[in-house]
């Protein structure tokens, strides 16, 4: 089967984009047929012809369809807490086009015959295009190199490779893997931390932990693989990618191996944009990460960085868990939480509704710049496209001028560990677009029309 | 007053109303007859999640004291992998009509979660919760000093005011210090912390208290009237235990009160430690046995607190509680 | 103290503020108290032939100025007695049946005498006799402290509404009230003054159990 090829049924549905706004900006109306963007034109210009599904476009902001380069689909392996399918329809609603499935799974994700399982899956499913990333070594046990050849030429095409949840600490093995991936144009996406500095540890080392008396995952653990990794990059020429990046210090690294001209790219996610470590004092796991929220200065850094650019794209980290693993004490319970549909608000929130951004920036750090990285942005199934005639038509519309109480079981993935539960948010997405086939219309994921 | 789930929790006029509870307690157990009908028909289960033979048996013996029935409920092995989870050890308890929960737990905040997450009505009170919180500890160290140091009798309605603590040894995973910290702070004691900087959390900054790295320095500058010294775990110093410190003679050297260091101490100084103590390590044996060492007295009034503990929280109706919590403040 | 259903617990002392309330009037004054103290006084002598066996113990708050009161008549009347022997306080708290029912009560203090109270006759001492469930407490306490020959009951005033079979040795004055009346005693020591005032009860009040004595 050719790569995408189950997922281009839906050619022959057209709709009309009445009165959006691209990007922020003017007004047009837009049609979508055959996949693509047929056309696009001053607002009141363009007339259905009876074929075509007008979708009221007025107040709504049109942006690329979101790409998220870090989500857990947790099939194969964990499906009672979310499958592709589930998590896939999550990612629709919460606008996304594409996400990239982390590797660790049951098995991991370390063999071409996974990775197109998932891939396949995915496909299936029909609600975003599932781009697996392979594991760098084998089992995720950070000993010997996975088969990054054959995943990257399986049908999956993997050009995203991590050991997420566990860091690639040997140097050698890091190195190794930084200069394989250059044979197919891959990049690894570390998840920096130092294992050794980072025994037992449950949050953000510092004031909160030392009062409530929690083991401390401290900033250095992180900064020291990213300034070794860096550095290994720079030296052996490749491209390396810098997961969750959650610390001030974390920035200034990246900001500073730019500057070198070294070849790296970081992601936040959107709750290091938001939330502190202050939320342990109740010790909700809820608040339970990996990499632990920080401390407000911290949140500030992360959103600076995303602002100036340092850090260039948000990916949402989204880790759905079983309520057993969340419903007991601190220590017992699993690091993380979802968040593939809230991402754009809590982005929209921090820093386009503070100003720090615009919907283009939106656009960068969200579609165009992790389909870049994950090298889908380029061929019939490309993604973070600019909104352009001929273009595929991967297209979110988001209404800016919603407000929502977030409630975790509502959402559409399988699983209800939402940190953003009970809190008040704005926007809220109102269509996705799949090569022009809504996966989401009217805020609800159109049903049947995942599957094609 | 609801749960006792850390002394952070507790207001001068709480901590003090909890004191003088704890003196009216004592004095009843002096007497013949020291088992009072106050807590009849009350349950209290003790569900240790970490052995702690000493703290369980004084919380039993509190319990008993004061005619409540004691159901010790030990989940060792209950842990944090494998066996039965919290929340199901507490909808037993819960089916089983527990009126208070005696908790101790290897997991930092399990007190805390147990009294929030709805799984029970109880009353919980922390016995111990990992690096956090050891509030009965606190609560009988305060109270052993009040009786020591503030003059006359068992100090009823007094703080600590002016009274200066130097807590000495093992700070990052002590309980024991997070809670005195805290409670002598609220007290009006002034703290020193005393510890090797590898044993100091990241983030003291922020307590209410002083941080030395030098024992010696401590007690001829700060002249302390009370040094409680920590028990410091032998396994610590191993690489696999953190590696904290290179051997327990250079611990002792730096930490440990020892003869010399006793003959430094003020006339009205006292030595405590909660206990069990390393002798040779963090206490010699001319400490732990010398006048000054209120260490056995600290066991038996550990007693006392508790039970003002279980009868404050169980005695009454604390629903219609917290406007005399304001009127005692 | 106040002595009324609903009353707000022993460690909030009551403030003699209770004359300026409307509706509420003065009962007993100051030498009323002071007459009927000094015949308590005298009743006691008489009934044990002597002080010498004697052993007065105040039920806290007010019971325990106004056994240390009458223990000063004792000694006037009979000079060769001792005070210190004489008199002694007796916390009830922890022996209440009714503690569920109310805020966390502060815990008295019990001092006995020296001596003790073992084979001598204690006169138990309190401000107002209501339901007698303090004296049934009074009496366990006792138990728990020493084994007296015998226990009597001394109460500046007897309100009625009796919950027990507990009666009274002596009374200074037997007040006949409604349950919805509120009975407060004043003592100098405590109060600044010496009265006893009866008033009208506050909303919500229920039946006389509710911790009242």
């Amino acid at each position: 089967m050719e790569a995408g090829a189950v997922t281009t049924a839906g050619t022959t549905d057209r709709y009309l984009l009445r009165g959006v706004a691209p990007l922020g900006g003017e007004r047009v109306d837009m049609l979508l047929a055959g996949g693509v963007i047929e056309r696009i034109a001053p607002e009141g210009t363009l007339w259905s012809d009876g074929d075509a599904q007008v979708v009221d476009g007025a107040g709504l902001v049109a942006l690329p369809g979101l790409v998220d380069l870090h989500t857990h689909l947790r099939e194969p392996g964990r499906e009672d807490a979310e499958t592709i399918r589930s998590g896939t329809r999550a990612a629709a609603a919460g606008g996304f086009t594409a996400v990239h499935a982390m590797a660790n799974t049951t098995p991991v994700q370390d063999t071409a015959g996974v990775v197109e399982q998932v891939w396949r899956i995915g496909a299936e499913a029909g609600w975003v295009d599932v781009r697996p990333v392979g594991a760098v070594t084998v089992g995720l046990d950070g000993e010997h190199l996975a088969e990054l050849g054959s995943m990257a030429h399986s049908a999956a095409r993997v050009r995203v490779f991590s050991d997420d949840g566990r860091c690639v600490s040997d140097p050698i093995l890091m190195r190794r893997a930084l200069e394989y991936v250059k044979a197919f144009d891959g990049v690894v996406a570390q998840h920096a931390q130092e294992p050794r500095l980072t025994e037992g540890a449950q949050m953000n080392e510092g004031v909160v932990s030392a009062e409530i008396g929690l083991a401390g995952w401290p900033a250095v653990a992180e900064e020291a693989i990213i300034a070794r990794d860096v550095l290994l990059a720079e030296h052996v020429g490749s491209r390396l990618h810098v997961c969750h990046l959650s610390t001030a210090g974390s920035v200034d690294l990246v900001r500073w191996a730019k500057g070198r001209g070294i070849d790296v790219t970081a992601e936040v996610t959107p709750h290091h944009l938001l939330l502190t470590d202050d939320l342990a004092r109740g010790y909700d796991p809820r608040y339970k990460v990996n990499p632990p929220l920080r401390t407000a200065a911290d949140v500030e850094a992360v959103r600076e960085g995303l602002a100036d650019g340092t850090i260039d794209v948000v990916a949402t980290d989204h880790a759905p868990h079983t309520r057993e693993d969340k419903d007991c004490e601190w220590a017992a319970a699993a690091f993380g939480m979802t968040g593939l549909e809230t991402a754009l608000s809590v982005v929209q929130h921090t820093m386009v509704d503070t100003g720090r951004m615009t919907w283009v920036d939106v656009a960068r750090v969200l579609s165009s710049t992790p389909a870049r990285i994950g090298r889908i942005d380029t061929g019939p199934h490309a993604h973070g496209r600019p909104l352009d005639v001929g273009e595929p038509a991967n297209i979110t519309l988001v209404d800016p001028s919603a407000v929502r109480t977030v409630v975790p079981t509502e959402q559409h993935t399988a699983s209800a560990n939402s940190p953003f539960g009970g809190r008040e948010l704005p926007g809220r997405v109102v269509a996705t677009f799949l090569r022009g086939r809504a996966t989401v219309l009217d805020g609800a994921p159109v049903d049947g029309g995942g599957a094609s | 007053m609801r749960h006792l789930l850390s002394t952070a929790d507790l207001t001068r006029g709480e901590a003090i109303r909890i004191l003088d509870t704890a003196a009216q307690m004592a004095a009843t157990q002096s007497r013949e007859i020291k088992k009072l009908p106050t807590l009849r028909g009350r349950t209290v289960v003790n569900l240790f999640f970490e052995d702690s033979t000493r703290t369980r048996i004084s919380f039993e013996t509190a319990a008993k004291r004061l005619s409540a029935d004691v159901i010790n409920f030990s989940a060792k092995g209950s842990s944090v992998s494998k066996g039965e989870s919290l929340k199901d050890t507490a909808l037993t308890l819960q089916a089983m009509g527990a009126d208070a929960v005696v908790i101790r737990h290897q997991a930092s905040g399990a007190p805390h979660t147990l009294a929030h997450a709805g799984w029970v009505d109880s009353a919980v009170v922390n016995a111990g919760d990992g690096m956090h919180q050891h509030p009965t500890q606190a609560l009988l160290d305060a109270y052993t000093m009040r009786r020591h140091l503030t003059g006359g009798g068992t100090g009823e309605g007094q703080d600590l005011a002016g009274v200066r603590v130097a807590i000495v040894g093992d700070v990052l995973h002590s309980r024991v210090a997070r809670s005195n910290v805290q409670l002598l702070h609220t007290l009006g004691a002034h703290v020193t912390l005393v510890a090797p900087p590898t044993l100091v959390p990241v983030g003291v900054e922020a307590w209410p208290c002083e941080v030395s790295f030098h024992l010696d320095e401590v007690l001829v500058d700060q002249r302390p009237d009370a040094v409680m010294m920590l028990r410091v775990q032998r396994e610590r110093m191993s690489s696999a235990g953190g590696g904290f410190f290179p051997s327990p003679l250079e611990y002792t050297r730096g930490y440990g009160l020892d003869a010399r260091r006793l003959g430094m101490l003020s006339e009205r100084a006292i030595v405590m430690h909660p206990g069990p103590m390393n002798r040779g390590l963090e206490i010699s044996a001319e400490a732990a046995d010398s006048p000054r060492a209120v260490i056995v007295e600290q066991v038996a009034n550990g007693v006392a607190v508790r039970m003002a503990v279980l009868y404050l929280l169980l005695a009454g109706d604390v629903t219609q509680d917290s406007q005399q919590d304001k009127a005692g403040q | 103290m106040t002595s009324g259903p609903g009353l707000p617990p022993d460690s909030t002392p009551d403030t003699p503020s209770a004359s300026a309330d409307a509706g509420t009037t003065e009962v007993l004054g100051a030498t009323e108290i002071s007459r009927a103290l000094t015949r308590i006084a005298h009743e006691i002598l008489e009934r044990n032939k002597g002080g010498a066996d004697v052993v007065l113990l105040g039920v806290p708050t007010r019971g325990v100025p106004l056994a240390r009161r009458l223990a000063s008549r004792l000694v006037a009347v009979e000079p060769g007695l001792d005070v210190g022997a004489l008199v002694g306080t007796l916390d009830v708290t922890m022996h209440r049946d009714d503690l569920h029912r109310q805020p966390p009560r502060a815990i008295g203090r019990t001092e006995l005498p020296e001596g003790g109270i073992d084979d001598r006759v204690v006169v138990l001492v309190d401000d107002v006799l209501f339901s007698g469930r303090t004296i049934r407490a009074a009496l366990d306490a006792i138990s728990d402290v020493g084994r007296p020959r015998a226990v009597q009951l001394a109460a500046l005033v007897d309100r009625g509404h009796r919950e027990l079979p507990i009666r009274p040795d002596f009374v200074g004055k037997n007040l006949p009230t409604s349950l919805s009346e509120r009975v407060s005693v004043l003592v100098e020591e405590i109060d600044g003054c010496d009265a006893v005032l009866i008033g009208p009860g506050g909303p919500g009040r229920g039946e006389p159990g509710g911790g009242a004595r």
